[in-house]
């Protein structure tokens, strides 16, 4: 008998060993005569767990983690095949109370199936978004998503029906071309959902886009991937082919007639180019420098073209949305934040990883019920929500739900969905400082506040922290924030200030520390 | 980008290149795989910088030429962007990861070790020609940082003496 074993090709998992777990027990198979079909999956985001070793059994999946290269023989003399005890042992897999505690909406095919392999994919709801859609106007699929309550997942949470609305409506230009646009350039430090899925279910992303396509008339598409991901980039390439070869993309879309063509595109390590005028100009082989807006995307994005330009996640709830009603995914969230959002416990955290909840759930259940607090030890002391535009948050705001709107309300950004939990060696300033080196070193250059602005703001934060008048470098500081919030063309330059003023209004002792330190040393 | 090509000018002019041959293959080959691509200049930069690992200076004439933009786009362009290398790199890149989550787990500490022990600052090469040192905003390995990446390879929970192993070979 054949028994199937799953082990990650995922990229954490590889860079944790997965690799050579599996080679080790292919190995350990063969010497013992032993019928194993490994399967490489996605990772489940209970990183660390990884590498997280399923066995399909009678009784169901029962995992082993994490598994070194060295446990592999006495999890063979253990009979880990027929699921028995071993001191790895972790049980089924669905009962693992990180995973059974939360609502996978769009990531429910993580870790569960083989992500390059089709039938798989269509056995597990695969492509029932798509069948769905193929038999409606792409009005009705358009009014499906606002009816979800869908809203942008990159972290600008615009109603992802209204874009989409606004692209159908849009005249466009004589040859009637419309585009639809992934923005897969990721690259929020403390942020990895768009690439677990990617990894993890890339079917799902490309019917995503496919349903998109038919809903706003769109024949071709793009995936802007960021160069960091390779693993991505293999996964989709993969995905995209066989999408072709099954008759998922190409000229007869599930035998409908109707065209869409998918290409993958290569950021280069630019991280404006996760701001979508930026990524459309990168797109078109320009610099990644920002437009102004308007014209929208929508009216006049990818060459001039109407363009639907959303993010990974996005455009990977939609197929649920499509195969299961928007009511159904409406049900989840809280006030105008409908559905699920897929979170990244990141940074100084014991039990970092993918946690999708409906929105609701407050960040303090995130830090300790599931993260279990700080991989040091030591306490949480502040967490940057959003990525590197985010507002560091002291202790007193953990009660925070997540929601966009009280996250808004609160004074910070809830973004993609990541949290980067720093313990209580943190240092404010210098988490402030970085900030704005981080927009200087970014910037595209095209707006003064931004390009100018940051490198001042590195400077002001170093005489602050020297101790060189510092009331009026706070005041400057304050000023010089003012200016770029309200003056920035884009959010890198408007929310540079977010992380700077959160440090120094929650943190204001981390900013004279440089100098108490001197002042005590001399 | 089909607007921006020339209604049909008859002349071809062979801008000045000096080019090794090794390179002027690589160039032209990633033009000839890449090049018809609506917005080509990004892929054909990938191919160039795959092939070779860097993209030459010299080739900015080359690529301008074949694409017909203005060296001035081109060079624009390779200049924007991080990843995209003006000059010849070590036997092996490490891109060090920089950003927020790492730093919450001592990125800090491995980046001035890394520098140490490589005799190299960022965007600079190893005495012995072997590593180049790369900053990286984000692998996207962010539970498990320090992260590092050594060509398309991830690395993670780099400690200092994890980094010495990882460049011990």
């Amino acid at each position: 008998m054949t028994i199937t074993v799953y082990i990650p090709r995922e990229a954490t998992a590889l860079a944790l060993g997965a690799e050579a777990v599996a080679r080790a027990i292919a190995a350990e198979a063969a010497q013992r005569r032993q019928n194993v079909r490994i399967v490489r999956n996605g990772s489940r985001g209970a990183f660390w767990l990884e590498p997280l070793v399923e066995v399909a059994t009678a009784g169901g999946r029962c995992a082993y983690g994490p598994v070194r290269v060295g446990d592999v023989p006495g999890l063979f003399t253990a009979d880990f095949l027929a699921g028995r005890p071993h001191p790895l042992r972790l049980g089924p897999v669905s009962e693992i109370p990180y995973l059974q505690k939360q609502e996978r909406l769009c990531c429910a095919r993580l870790g569960v199936i083989d992500p390059l392999n089709l039938d798989d994919y269509l056995a597990n709801e695969g492509y029932a978004g798509l069948r769905a859609a193929l038999a409606l106007q792409p009005a009705a699929i358009v009014q499906q998503v606002t009816d979800s309550g869908l809203r942008g997942r990159g972290g600008a949470a615009f109603p992802t029906g209204i874009k989409w609305r606004t692209v159908l409506g849009a005249p466009g230009t004589g040859d009637g071309q419309k585009y639809v646009v992934c923005n897969a350039d990721e690259g929020d430090s403390g942020t990895f959902s768009d690439r677990l899925l990617m990894e993890g279910d890339p079917f799902c992303l490309i019917e995503g886009m496919t349903i998109a396509a038919l809903a706003v008339g769109a024949t071709r598409g793009f995936i802007y991937l960021r160069c960091e991901y390779p693993h991505a980039q293999a996964a989709l390439q993969a995905a995209i082919a066989a999408a072709y070869a099954g008759g998922y993309l190409g000229a007869d879309v599930m035998g409908s007639g109707r065209r869409f063509d998918l290409e993958l595109r290569l950021g280069a390590g630019a991280y404006i180019c996760g701001e979508e005028t930026s990524l459309l100009e990168s797109l078109e082989g320009k610099r990644g420098q920002v437009r102004f807006k308007p014209p929208l995307p929508a009216i006049a994005g990818l060459f001039g073209r109407p363009t639907v330009i959303n993010n990974v996640i996005t455009f990977a709830s939609v197929p649920a949305v499509l195969a299961r009603g928007a009511d159904w995914y409406r049900e989840f969230g809280t006030g105008r934040s409908r559905g699920s959002l897929p979170i990244q416990l990141a940074g100084n955290i014991a039990r970092g990883g993918l946690v999708e909840k409906a929105f609701g759930i407050t960040l303090r259940e995130l830090l300790y019920d599931f993260g279990g607090g700080t991989r040091s030890g030591r306490p949480i002391r502040a967490v940057q929500v959003g990525g590197p535009l985010g507002a560091y948050w002291p202790e007193s705001r953990f009660d925070t739900p997540l929601d966009y709107e009280a996250f808004a309300q609160g004074g910070g950004m809830l973004g993609h969905g990541g949290v980067v939990v720093f313990d209580d060696t943190v240092d404010l300033a210098a988490q402030a400082r970085y900030a704005m080196e981080f927009c200087a070193i970014e910037s595209c250059g095209k707006c003064t506040p931004c390009r100018i602005g940051s490198t001042r703001g590195v400077e002001v934060i170093d005489r602050l922290r020297a101790g060189e008048r510092p009331a009026q470098q706070a005041a400057l500081l304050r000023d010089l924030c003012n200016t770029l919030t309200y003056g920035s063309l884009c959010a890198l330059g408007g929310l540079t200030p977010l992380p700077v003023i959160s440090a120094l209004d929650h943190f204001p002792e981390d900013f004279t520390r440089t100098r108490a330190a001197a002042a005590a040393g001399s | 980008m089909s607007e921006r090509r020339p209604v049909g000018i008859p002349l071809r002019v062979e801008p000045v290149v000096e080019l090794p041959p090794v390179e002027r293959t690589a160039v032209l080959e990633s033009i000839r795989q890449n090049g018809k691509l609506d917005g080509a200049l990004l892929p054909v930069l990938h191919g160039i910088q795959d092939r070779l690992g860097w993209v030459p200076p010299g080739a900015v004439p080359l690529i301008a030429a074949e694409l017909n933009l203005s060296r001035a786009e081109v060079h624009g362009v390779v200049t924007f962007y991080h990843y995209f290398r003006r000059e010849r790199p070590g036997r092996k890149v490490i891109y060090l990861c920089r950003a927020e989550a790492c730093q919450a787990v001592g990125a800090a500490e491995l980046e001035a070790h890394a520098r140490r022990r490589l005799g190299a600052d960022f965007h600079g090469t190893s005495r012995d020609g072997q590593y180049t040192l790369e900053p990286v905003y984000c692998l996207g390995n962010c539970a498990c940082g320090p992260s590092l990446m050594i060509d398309r390879e991830l690395h993670a929970y780099v400690t200092p003496a994890k980094f010495d192993e990882l460049t011990a070979e």
